[in-house]
């Protein structure tokens, strides 16, 4: 009886000092994770997800698991006052749970362009209580932008790219259009060789052929585990395309070419200049 | 009649008899295990401190909100599997079945991963009820699926177990081919949804879906018992139970009809947790001996103590991360099973 009636204020006394200084944040979303850290504020940091990688202090972070499916108990083993999350963040019980808890959870914006990036760095800002620096990682980041759209302009050719995100037997999966691989393709001079389909989907070895790619492009820790640059061009189905005759194969970071951060311009600046390497000197990429 | 195969006395009685009030008294340590440890250290002292209303809102919400609903799921689910494999191996007189032989995993699955995949249709729906959509799906398939399999096994002869297993072989093909369809068709987000449902978990569940598994279970339970008679008679063989007066066609149904609620249930609640409908029975077998009469409700507190240790493993292995628990009771299980297997016959040969 008296708990009842002690609980709220002592819920409402609870919030009010979180609201005044969190001090110890959980992150589930590797953008975010690296936005948070662009911010200054990484040592508020205590715990992030298995897709936080970057930079490299978050390594040696406590890990509470993949973003999709995120442990309630875990994430409170970090007594945090804070969970900045993606919109992916999951499953929807356990979030439920958390807020159950008395944790305050604050979602992400969502997009599959680059534009997102200023929304996710002002979320970010905001959640840690810190909106002043907002701006001006906002303002070098769009202007970073802007000078590479200017630089697009001038691009000679423009390849046809095919983003391979896993190569299992048989049907490889790759990047369609409404993806974040092809929008990146897009933005760099470049054209999705995959353009008739949603997503990211299997594709037969003789679709591939027939979407002729002038380059394919790899996330760089995919390439490793199916053997390298030589075993994915020496595919049946690569050798056949003109990326197979010319040895054509980008490999990036996985987070930096699709994750939208602060590394997004970047990212961009690094695909454009091996997507035209022709273009790249007398443009000065 | 029916009583006397109960009437039988089990094998070698001493030494047995201790078993089942010893895996009772287990299963309730296990089950305050489960209340009492966590990646969150909350002392004896703190949770009753929650049960008489004192404790604070986040040691509340952590003991009732997140292991309360785990450990109602594990006796609900471990309830289900084992006595929904511990019926099927009785009428199937086959030690190697389980429900997943007669197409209710299979059946779960494909209605699972038809919400998983073609969910994005259903915005329609409140976003209250949408995270329940996935296991109504589950269960719905689990039904519909398992009645395919007895209505293609029944002629107007009755029906027969090699047909029953053999349909349920087929189906689950069929089963299989429409979940590669979906797969083929979905987005690599909903593939990774898949692969995590496809490995179990007792966490992403509050108290509406595991309450709704405890009352499945229950009722699945209230049916399976009273069937100890007409398994130890199945045990004659179908036509020697005929004779002895059991109407095997209805016990049969019974059974096919419960094992698809209970295991149907069970799944949509915890996604397809392997291997405890197949070892539960066995175990309890070893335990007190072949009589029905025991193994049932042996079987179910083996199922949920399995369950709970499962459980309890998944949250202390690796803190804070939480790996899946159907990895936990095949590692769990298997070897304490291969254990308990080779002592046996050490023991029958010494």
């Amino acid at each position: 009886m008296i708990a009842r009636r002690l609980a709220p204020a002592l819920l409402a006394a609870l919030l009010t000092t979180a609201a005044a200084a969190q001090e110890r944040v959980v992150i589930a979303g590797g953008d975010l994770t690296e936005i948070a850290f662009a911010l200054g504020e990484g040592a508020r940091v205590v715990a992030a997800d298995t897709t936080s990688n970057y930079p490299a202090a978050v390594e040696a972070l406590p890990k509470v698991g993949y973003l999709r499916a995120l442990p309630a108990e875990g994430i409170l083993a970090q007594a945090p006052d804070l969970m900045i999350a993606g919109p992916e963040a999951g499953p929807p019980p356990v979030l439920e749970q958390l807020r159950a808890a008395g944790l305050e959870i604050a979602t992400g914006p969502e997009g599959i362009t680059p534009d997102v990036v200023p929304q996710k760095i002002r979320f970010v800002a905001d959640a840690l209580g810190v909106p002043e620096r907002a701006e001006p990682m906002v303002a070098a980041f769009e202007a970073e932008m802007t000078e590479l759209a200017g630089l697009a302009e001038g691009f000679t050719d423009h390849p046809r790219v095919l983003f391979l995100l896993a190569v299992q037997e048989g049907a490889p999966l790759v990047a369609g259009s409404g993806t974040e691989a092809g929008e990146m393709i897009r933005l760099a001079g470049g054209v999705n060789a995959v353009e008739g389909i949603e997503g990211y989907r299997p594709m037969t070895p003789e679709a591939i052929i027939a979407a002729a790619p002038d380059v394919v492009l790899m996330m760089r820790d995919f390439l490793g585990r199916y053997g390298g640059a030589e075993a994915i061009l020496a595919r049946p189905d690569i050798a056949q395309t003109e990326a197979g005759r010319e040895g054509r194969l980008v490999a990036m970071d996985g987070m930096m070419l699709v994750g939208y951060g602060p590394r997004t311009p970047a990212a961009l600046r690094e695909l454009m200049r091996a997507l035209h390497p022709a273009d790249a000197d007398r443009l000065g990429l | 009649m029916a009583s006397e195969a109960a009437d039988i006395p089990a094998p070698r009685l001493t030494g047995r008899s201790l078993g089942p009030p010893l895996l009772l008294a287990l299963t309730l340590v296990l089950a305050l295990a489960g209340l009492g440890l966590g990646p969150v250290a909350i002392t004896p002292a703190e949770m009753l401190a929650v049960i008489t209303g004192h404790g604070t809102p986040a040691h509340e919400a952590i003991l009732l909100q997140i292991r309360a609903p785990r450990v109602v799921l594990a006796l609900a689910a471990g309830t289900s599997l084992a006595l929904s494999g511990a019926t099927l191996q009785g009428v199937l007189r086959n030690p190697l079945a389980d429900p997943g032989l007669i197409g209710v995993t299979a059946g779960a699955a494909l209605g699972a991963v038809s919400v998983i995949v073609l969910a994005g249709g259903a915005t329609a729906l409140p976003p209250g009820l949408r995270p329940y959509l996935l296991p109504v799906g589950a269960f719905a398939g689990a039904a519909a699926v398992t009645s395919f399999v007895f209505l293609a096994a029944r002629s107007r002869a009755g029906t027969s177990v090699a047909t029953l297993i053999l349909a349920g072989v087929a189906v689950n093909a069929i089963a299989f081919a429409g979940i590669g369809g979906l797969i083929y068709v979905s987005d690599d987000v909903a593939l990774r949804t898949l692969s995590l449902w496809q490995m179990g978990s007792l966490g992403g569940a509050g108290w509406p879906v595991a309450l709704v598994a405890l009352g499945f279970a229950a009722l699945a339970a209230a049916r399976f018992l009273p069937l100890a008679a007409a398994l130890d008679l199945f045990q004659l063989g179908e036509r020697a139970a005929f004779h002895a007066g059991l109407d095997v066609e209805r016990a049969k149904f019974r059974a096919g009809l419960w094992t698809a609620v209970a295991t149907g249930a069970a799944t949509a609640a915890a996604g397809p947790i392997g291997f405890i409908g197949l070892v539960a029975p066995h175990l309890a077998r070893l335990m007190c001996g072949p009589g029905h009469r025991a193994v049932l409700p042996v079987s179910a507190l083996m199922g949920t103590a399995l369950l709970l240790l499962a459980d309890l493993a998944t949250r202390l292995a690796v803190p804070p991360a939480e790996p899946p628990i159907g990895l936990a009771t095949s590692l769990i299980g298997g070897p304490f099973f291969l254990w308990l297997l080779l002592r046996k016959r050490g023991a029958a040969h010494g």
